[in-house]
């Protein structure tokens, strides 16, 4: 693929961008730490104690958390779209987001009073890792039946409505439990859909990073193939391409990814579905060498705003990150879409 | 091992059988021989649904026989793993796709992903490969341009400079002319088979253009509505009959005279007579008449002669005189090829009514 001469420029800006970014989610809070503030606590010589504690306890955490989940979903969506040539494929239409879901559901509202009242009390830790492990198994079991799918069924849009089927299924688990559920669990549960960057701990963020990181690597190695498979399978196969394998491959990234990044933050939608498609518009590529790192990117990059939007109404009161990123994404992608309708073929 | 006749042989089949195999077998076609070696370009052609797609899949490996065997090079190609396959069969299928920001160059780029690395770098063998391939379709000038921005035949081009950059020795195309106006359909049968001619590559492309397979091709594969498979050269497929009874029942027959298909009239059509020299305006004077489903003839043939038209060559133009087969009619003329439609529609009207 021969890249246009100014994606490398545009991947520094990004690059530039996240990080500022980054930085001033570390700023935004309750208590509103000045930049300088940021770096102090950050580099270990903070005049204030208070503010080392908040930056290096809660907010850093909460920004890395943001950074990955943020870029994992993206990559996921990137993967989910070319596979299934489909631009609003993402996370959630593989029924991902929705195992994910089931796992939580029935740690908070079936599970023994165990459980459920560790989250009452707003315990942390116990509570939290029993939730991750049973949203990462509620990710992979929906994982596991797209793969067996996707080793018999050739057609890539007949595997999507597998997983439209699988979402379903899975959505329907869960209003049944929500519906014999207590109100308080019920409350909890609901609290864990809105989408939080901030409910990873420092111990936690490892097996985050580990994930994502073993995603991210899966991804690149499909790099070739993906764009291949993005003209067809029957042309991807002519090519070369052993089409049953890579989709596998691809498959198993995007669930990590978005299976990862799921447990930790609750069910993020919209990110996956947009951007990639910011991406594909902002470096003018259909190139997966190009498009996996811009999209990670752009991912970062909103979820960060979207952590810094959501502490907006200040004194300790914070916006749920869900209805947020699509309040705020929604219509830019659409501006989006509205400047490039010119162009043929840019939907995906 | 293979014999010493397809020793040579880029794609042989023997006995083949191409079908589905799900809970029970559907066979499309059997006993199917065919050999395709360096410089050969062979048109399949066949109504729709008498299994052209499907045989191309089988031959290129998309698809298992369910009896018989293919081979690429010398080699059974069930036996061949993917990538081996895609540096022996380049193909070109109908199958429709969003081609995204991908330029013409990044298309025909595709063509070296059997020979490139995981990171997909080009080297300096396989760019030369690349523009090879796009200047063996013309498409220089649009080497940066995005595919979405081209015109169908632009597009079908690139495709098959693709194929071409492949490098293989066999070259497959699924009706690589469908939807294409009739200058890109000439283009591309002359694309091809200037490749099959000068690079010796074998060509073999499915078709509805029975014209321009008759014209173009060197061999040619016939598949008929029962199924029934046949190749040979074009000349003794369309004179033995084969081409006629191969598309029976559609309600066109196939007239030796022109090399094409015609609608069958319910009646038997009346006959008109073209007098002139021999050129452009008599040519176009016949197609006129075969329009109104009359028959230019010289008479025999057991038809009704209405009449006949003289064309003589005037300063702005041909001139005709129609000349009615009742004796007592007067000359008509006309300075314009519509005006001689109108006059021989009325003649034809005139006889038909009384």
């Amino acid at each position: 693929m021969k890249a246009p001469s100014s994606t490398p420029c545009l991947l520094a800006a990004l690059s530039l961008a996240t990080a500022l970014l980054f930085v001033a989610d570390l700023g935004f809070g309750s208590v509103r730490i000045p930049f300088s503030g940021v770096l102090d606590a950050l580099a270990g010589r903070s005049v204030d104690p208070a503010w080392e504690s908040i930056v290096r306890v809660f907010r850093l955490p909460k920004a890395l958390t943001a950074l990955a989940a943020g870029a994992a979903l993206a990559v996921s969506g990137l993967i989910l779209q070319t596979v299934f040539r489909n631009p609003l494929a993402g996370p959630d239409s593989l029924g991902i987001g929705a195992g994910a879901s089931v796992g939580v559901a029935l740690v908070v509202l079936a599970a023994g009073s165990g459980a459920g009242s560790a989250f009452l009390s707003g315990l942390g830790l116990a509570g939290y890792a029993l939730l991750s492990v049973a949203a990462t198994a509620g990710a992979f079991l929906v994982l596991l039946v797209i793969l067996l799918f996707a080793r018999r069924v050739e057609n890539g849009v007949t595997l999507l409505i597998v997983g439209l089927l699988v979402g379903y299924f899975a959505g329907s688990l869960v209003s049944l439990l929500v519906y014999f559920g207590s109100p308080q669990k019920v409350q909890v549960y609901l609290g864990w859909t809105y989408g939080s960057f901030s409910s990873v701990t420092a111990r936690q963020l490892p097996v985050l990073y580990a994930a994502a990181a073993l995603g991210f690597a899966l991804a690149a190695r499909c790099s070739k193939a993906l764009n291949a498979l993005l003209m067809g399978e029957r042309f991807a196969e002519s090519l070369g391409v052993r089409v049953k394998g890579a989709r596998t491959r691809a498959l198993l990234a995007a669930s990590l990814l978005a299976g990862a990044a799921t447990a930790f933050c609750g069910p993020i939608a919209f990110l996956g579905i947009a951007a990639p498609q910011a991406a594909r518009r902002a470096f003018r590529s259909s190139d997966h060498a190009v498009l996996l790192p811009g999209a990670a990117l752009l991912g970062s990059i909103f979820a960060l705003a979207a952590d810094i939007a959501s502490q907006a109404p200040g004194g300790g009161s914070v916006l749920p990150i869900n209805p947020l990123l699509a309040l705020i994404g929604a219509p830019i992608i659409l501006s989006l879409f509205l400047r490039g309708s010119g162009e043929r073929g840019g939907a995906r | 091992m293979t014999s010493s006749a397809s020793g040579s042989a880029f794609l042989t089949a023997r006995g083949l059988a191409i079908g589905w195999r799900a809970r029970v077998e559907r066979q499309l076609a059997s006993g199917i021989d065919l050999e395709l070696g360096a410089g050969d370009f062979a048109a399949l052609v066949g109504p729709n649904g008498s299994g052209k797609s499907t045989l191309l899949r089988t031959l290129a490996g998309h698809q298992a026989p369910l009896r018989g065997e293919v081979a690429l090079c010398g080699d059974e190609i069930g036996r061949l793993s993917v990538e081996e396959r895609s540096r022996r069969a380049a193909c070109v299928f109908t199958d429709r796709f969003d081609p995204g920001y991908f330029t013409v160059f990044d298309i025909v780029a595709f063509g070296r992903y059997p020979y490139t690395g995981a990171r997909n770098r080009l080297g300096e063998r396989d760019l030369a490969a690349v523009e090879g391939a796009i200047g063996a379709v013309g498409l220089g000038s649009l080497v940066g341009r995005r595919l979405a921005e081209l015109s169908d035949g632009e597009r079908q081009k690139a495709l098959i400079a693709r194929a071409i950059a492949q490098d293989c020795p066999l070259l497959v195309l699924d009706e690589p002319t469908a939807f294409l106006d009739a200058p890109a359909r000439v283009e591309i049968f002359h694309i091809l088979r200037d490749i099959a001619r000068s690079s010796g590559k074998a060509v073999v492309l499915s078709t509805h253009d029975i014209d321009h397979a008759l014209r173009y091709a060197g061999i040619l594969w016939l598949m008929d509505t029962n199924h029934r498979f046949k190749a040979g050269a074009p000349e003794d497929l369309a004179t033995s009959g084969a081409m006629g009874r191969a598309f029976d029942g559609e309600g066109f027959r196939f007239d030796l005279v022109s090399g094409a298909f015609r609608s069958i009239e319910e009646d038997e059509p009346y006959a008109i007579g073209l007098e002139g020299p021999e050129g452009v305006s008599k040519s176009w004077a016949a197609r006129l008449a075969e329009r109104l489903g009359l028959v230019v003839s010289g008479g025999g043939r057991g038809l009704v002669t209405l009449g006949s038209v003289s064309i003589a060559e005037g300063e702005g133009g041909p001139m005709f005189a129609l000349r009615s087969a009742d004796p007592a009619a007067p000359v008509l003329e006309a300075a314009s090829y519509a005006e001689l439609a109108r006059l021989l529609a009325a003649l034809i009207a005139d006889r038909t009514i009384g």
